[in-house]
């Protein structure tokens, strides 16, 4: 027999992934990571689309799905573009090295 | 196909957050990589076949492809990776491809989630009610190129720039 995955585990999975991916983006300060992080992040946010799209058995989660990765495929060109620019200007990719901002 | 979803949940949540506790860069991207493709597990055991193979093309592939060249265009490294650093990712990959070889072995028929959304309808939705939605995204993606053209070109007139 074949059972239907429960949309709380599937959630849980999404919910946890996030939290990962945040810590990773709070905690770390190498700017690769931040960006592995954020890619976590965004993945999760698929993971539970799809979740949703699956357990009301409709098409639109998928769909969702599909956008997300657009964005993501976006978000990491711009972001890898501004980490060799940050690295050329610093020397560095410690993020705490571009603090001219502070407050 | 539970026990392929709760065992491939296991190893996604395992491998990120070993991903991003890693000091190497490179480290954590295999294990990046082991828990994307941990995560099209979990889709293809949700009944998503479609967004599975999109999940290892796009994100597994391309995507990691561009992470893994950041570091190389600016660390420069001379030396290879020692070959010990591929004993985590390669058993967290086995344990995934043995759950997933059992998932697909123990039930009957062709059927592997209780409910398959075919790539059909995927594209039927994607291409009539969300079609507007398609063409914001192929503008973010083209604005996204020049963008990342435009800063990731080299100037020539930075005095701080390295020649």
């Amino acid at each position: 027999m074949i059972v239907d995955i429960p949309l709380a585990s599937g959630l849980s999975v999404a919910a946890v992934l996030f939290s990962v991916g945040l810590i990773g983006v709070l905690a770390r300060r190498n700017l690769i990571f931040i960006l592995m992080s954020i890619e976590v992040m965004l993945n999760a946010a698929g993971l539970a689309f799809v979740v949703a799209g699956a357990r009301w058995g409709q098409a639109d989660g998928q769909v969702m799905f599909l956008f997300i990765l657009a964005t993501a495929a976006a978000e990491v060109a711009v972001g890898l573009a501004l980490l060799i620019q940050f690295y050329r200007r610093f020397g560095t990719l410690d993020a705490d090295a571009a603090s001219l901002m502070r407050g | 196909m539970i026990e392929t979803f709760y065992a491939a949940a296991v190893i996604t949540i395992v491998a990120t957050i070993l991903a991003i506790t890693r000091k190497n860069v490179v480290h954590g991207l295999l294990y990046l990589i082991v828990s994307l493709l941990a995560v099209a597990v979990i889709f293809f055991a949700l009944g998503a076949p479609f967004i599975a193979a999109l999940e290892v093309i796009v994100y597994a592939g391309a995507i990691m492809v561009l992470l893994n060249l950041g570091p190389a265009t600016v660390e420069q490294e001379r030396r290879w990776e020692p070959p010990r650093i591929w004993i985590g990712p390669t058993i967290l990959s086995g344990l995934l491809l043995a759950g997933l070889l059992y998932g697909l072995s123990s039930h009957e028929g062709q059927r592997v989630a209780a409910s398959v959304i075919e790539p059909r309808g995927v594209g039927i939705a994607l291409f009539t009610q969300y079609a507007l939605a398609v063409e914001i995204a192929s503008m973010l993606l083209l604005s996204a190129l020049i963008g990342a053209y435009h800063l990731g070109r080299r100037e020539m007139d930075s005095p701080r720039a390295i020649p």
